[in-house]
């Protein structure tokens, strides 16, 4: 159980780097965007083509990266991937929300809109790499370290942790330090008064894409790191992250932290009840179970 | 020297006008007050000239430039800062951070200006880190003035400052709007408040069913009989 | 492909693109009419469907019995598996919408995915329920015994088309009616439809419960014409995503349009299937994704350029309001 709830923990990370992007959007854009999910996919296969393709074909050697399954180039496709994703976001806002924005359309619309774009970015996918299962190193298989009460940990769940803490500690100084991340603040806050402010809100919106691209990038190298990639990898999150969002109130970006983790120990503890296969439908279940009895998520009341 | 000119503005939302061929200049230095009954077009009126509404006729001239359908992100540039009724701070930032996104096209260091701030509403230095969800609504409705002075505007729309204020709050809201004034700033204010407003306007505006009704200095307007008998309920 | 060839080609492309028409019509009660944004459809569409093919077909017998597990087997009529699927899918889209409804449209989007996706797995998972990944096959056929199995799509079609045009009516009478007026009323502005006295919750459950009760019907006609069901049939992309495009590119809002995007995105569909034939081998396995591709394409030109549809908004209320 200790074994199951470390686990969690890190799958729950993971989760929480999807949410906190997804919260940020729909705190300041004001819509579901059901591509999120996806997002994360598309920077684990652009990690793949990076680590697979990109680098080797440089001819560099390749070599394993201290006790981790992967190898140096890793290091390298790890923040390119991210940056590579934070445009995609963004480049999916000018060309299809924008619009629909510049229109008035309806939230809904351009939820359905960015489900279009989820589409869109599988079909990429599946027509690049098809439906098998990848791993960035296949068949390598560090051991696991082991820790008091029977749990074993590999060395690359460490590492993801360490690196969802240290990507999470930047976005929060980056938010309550920089004049751009206040300024992300106050428009999700309130978006007619920071225009009244003289805030560019359209800037803001470009970079609460970037940021949020490349929180999904990075979770979902993470995810292929522990797991393994898979083109509906991300759509399979997509519950979890809804949930994970609603649960810790939408807009606030540290109940998106709270809430991943909590979706992704509940999620991991579920498997010694019941079959692996439902761990989607735990994080569904609790998303009901959190609409139906406190729909404004544990969270709310801190704002206004 | 005149430093806003509304002339013959026809606006309103999306479907249905409010305000018909309304006028009003402001002179350098003065606080006009707008007064009239509710859905007189008060508040269309200022959102028409901030450039939140875009008039579907009409011309807003800022010293003779013409700022008409500009965006409010670029009206802020030119020197015009507004203060809305409702909504008027960021909740979940603290009382500094308030007043630092309203310098947010500031490139410089704005430290100084924001103790002229704290200056003119010391209760606001000793809340500095706090947010501004905390706040009671006068002390907000100080944030929003704050954060609309930040750009050292020369002139400052203000929609229904005393509007849900205490009456000891109200005249206190009104002495730091003169005392703003004093310091050269030019306002446009719109009141429900009207008697109060008059008083300390230089020129003031009746406005009635989105058009012009009177318009003199203040002073006339407060002893006009009329306008005691119609608007400031005798 | 000699004449009766294509005849028979072009009746099963009609009997799928007419089953589609079914739910597009459903997803029209809930969209189009109404505004609520059901990105489950695919859920509604398996119930539906399982529902159906348990009703209708016998409880396993004998060894095929330590092979087939379901749930239930009433061996009844087809009509009664059309009532069945529709009923289920109303109940289920009841709680839905009484969990959801009250929060805002995107609740709704989120939940009925979860739902859509959590049937999946269940049915995927569950044995005893109705047999796995492996799935039902061997459903019965209404009328099955009057011709030749060679000619008996032509059958099936004839009533696909009659049912088709049995939902068209009632919604058609539904939407003209004060209560079609006032999911209109609702769908342009919620305030102040609720400020005139209007249930809107109510209304838009019913309006939900309604336009699942015909998906459910559309699932029903899917299991009986393909006989065999699986859980991998109702993803996202067959039992979703198609319908909503469908209906986006006839016109949401005009039941003409909804049937209209459905023959169109079909004929589509199949007729990109027909390019993509001429790829290369190598890259045919990965044919039907390029398809999708170009499906989600579509969808976004239509957001961006012609968000009404190729129809449009069929006015129903009165010239006066105009």
């Amino acid at each position: 159980m200790a074994e199951l709830i470390v686990y969690g923990i890190v799958l729950g990370s993971i989760i929480s780097l999807g949410a906190i992007g997804l919260t940020l959007v729909y705190g300041i854009i004001r819509f579901a965007n059901f591509a999120h999910g996806d997002l994360m996919s598309a920077g684990a296969y652009i990690a793949l083509f990076i680590t697979s393709v990109a680098l080797p074909w440089t001819g560099l050697p390749h070599t394993t990266f201290g006790p981790f399954s992967f190898g140096w180039e890793m290091v390298i496709a790890f923040p390119v991937s991210m940056l590579i994703v934070g445009g995609v976001a963004i480049g999916l806002d000018q060309i299809l929300y924008q619009k629909l924005r510049n229109k008035n359309s309806n939230a809904v619309i351009m939820a359905m809109s960015s489900l279009g774009a989820s589409f869109i970015i599988r079909m990429i996918i599946l027509i690049l790499w098809g439906s098998d299962f990848f791993f960035y190193r296949p068949g390598v298989l560090r051991p696991a370290i082991e820790f008091p009460l029977g749990i074993k940990i590999r060395p690359d769940q460490i590492l993801i942790l360490f690196i969802v803490f240290l990507l999470i500690t930047g976005l929060h100084l980056f938010l309550k330090m920089t004049k751009m991340g206040k300024a992300m603040r106050a428009t999700a806050d309130n978006m007619e008064l920071a225009k009244v402010s003289g805030i560019d809100t359209e800037k803001i919106i470009i970079w609460t894409w970037c940021i949020g691209g490349a929180l999904a990038a990075a979770g979902g190298i993470l995810y292929g790191i522990d797991v393994q990639l898979h083109p509906a990898m991300g759509w399979n999150f997509l519950i979890p992250l809804f949930a994970a969002t609603i649960l810790g109130t939408i807009g606030n970006m540290y109940g998106a932290l709270i809430g991943g983790l909590i979706i992704g120990i509940s999620q991991q503890v579920s498997t010694a009840f019941i079959m692996p296969t439902y761990k989607p439908a735990v994080a569904f279940v609790i998303m009901i179970l959190i609409l139906l009895f406190r729909p404004k998520g544990l969270f709310s009341g801190g704002k206004e | 020297m005149t430093i806003l000119t509304a002339k013959d503005i026809i606006s309103g939302y999306t479907k249905v006008d409010i305000l018909y061929n309304v006028n009003i200049k402001v002179e350098q230095g003065q606080i006009v007050s707008i007064i009239g009954p509710n859905g007189a077009g008060k508040s269309t009126l200022l959102k028409t000239i901030f450039g939140i509404l875009k008039p579907r006729h009409g011309k807003v001239e800022l010293k003779g430039e013409d700022i008409t359908g500009l965006k409010p992100d670029k009206i802020v540039q030119k020197g015009i800062s507004y203060v809305p009724q409702v909504d008027n701070v960021f909740p979940s930032l603290t009382i500094r951070e308030n007043l630092e996104m309203g310098a947010f096209i500031r490139n410089d260091d704005y430290s100084g200006r924001i103790e002229d701030i704290y200056t003119l509403f010391p209760v606001l230095k000793d809340k500095s880190n706090q947010k501004a969800s905390q706040l009671s609504g006068g002390q907000r409705q100080m944030v929003a003035m704050g954060r609309a002075l930040m750009l050292d505007p020369g002139l400052l729309l203000l929609d229904e400052p005393s509007a849900g204020l205490a009456p000891r709050l109200v005249s206190m809201i009104f002495e730091k709007i003169i005392e703003i004034n004093a310091s050269g700033v030019a306002m446009i204010i719109v009141e429900q408040n009207a008697r109060e407003a008059l008083k300390m306007a230089d020129h003031g505006y009746v406005l009635a069913m989105g058009k012009n009704v009177l318009d003199d200095t203040g002073e006339a307007l407060l002893t006009s009989e009329e306008v005691g008998r119609l608007y400031l309920g005798g | 492909m000699e004449f009766a060839g294509i005849l028979a080609y072009l009746v099963s492309l009609a009997i799928m693109a007419g089953i589609y028409a079914v739910f597009c019509l459903g997803l029209n009660i809930q969209w189009g009419y109404t505004g609520l944004f059901n990105i489950g459809i695919a859920g509604f569409f398996c119930i539906g469907a399982y529902t159906s093919a348990m009703i209708t077909s016998p409880m396993p017998t004998g060894t095929y019995a330590h092979y087939v597990h379901q749930l239930f087997g009433l061996n009844l009529p087809f009509v009664f598996g059309l009532i069945g699927a529709a009923s289920i899918c109303g109940i289920v889209a009841f709680f839905i919408g009484f969990a959801t409804l009250r929060l805002g449209d995107d609740y709704l989007a989120i939940a009925t995915l979860g739902i859509a996706e959590t049937f999946r797995l269940i049915f995927n998972n569950e044995q005893w329920l109705a047999n796995g990944p492996r799935g039902l096959m061997g459903l019965p056929q209404p009328l099955a015994g009057l011709v030749d199995p060679k000619n008996y799509n032509y059958i099936y079609l004839v009533i696909v088309i009659v049912i088709l045009i049995l939902i068209y009516l009632l919604i058609e009478q539904a939407i003209r009616s004060p209560w079609g007026r006032v999911l209109r009323s609702i769908r342009e502005d919620e305030i102040s439809a609720a400020m005139s006295g209007k249930n809107v919750l109510r209304f838009k459950i019913q309006a939900l419960v309604f336009g699942a009760m015909i998906m459910g019907v559309g699932g029903a006609l899917y299991a009986h014409y393909t006989k065999a069901i699986s859980p991998d049939v109702f993803t996202p992309l067959y039992g979703t995503f198609i319908i909503w495009v469908m209906l986006m590119a006839g016109g949401s809002g005009n039941n003409k349009g909804a049937i209209l995007g459905a023959f169109l995105i079909w004929g589509m569909w199949i007729g990109t299937k027909f390019m993509t034939d001429l790829l290369p081998y190598t890259l045919k396995a990965r044919a039907p994704y390029i398809r999708f591709l170009l499906i989600g394409i579509l969808l976004e030109f239509i957001l961006i350029y012609r968000p009404q549809g190729i129809l449009g908004e069929e006015k129903k209320v009165s010239k006066l309001i105009e």
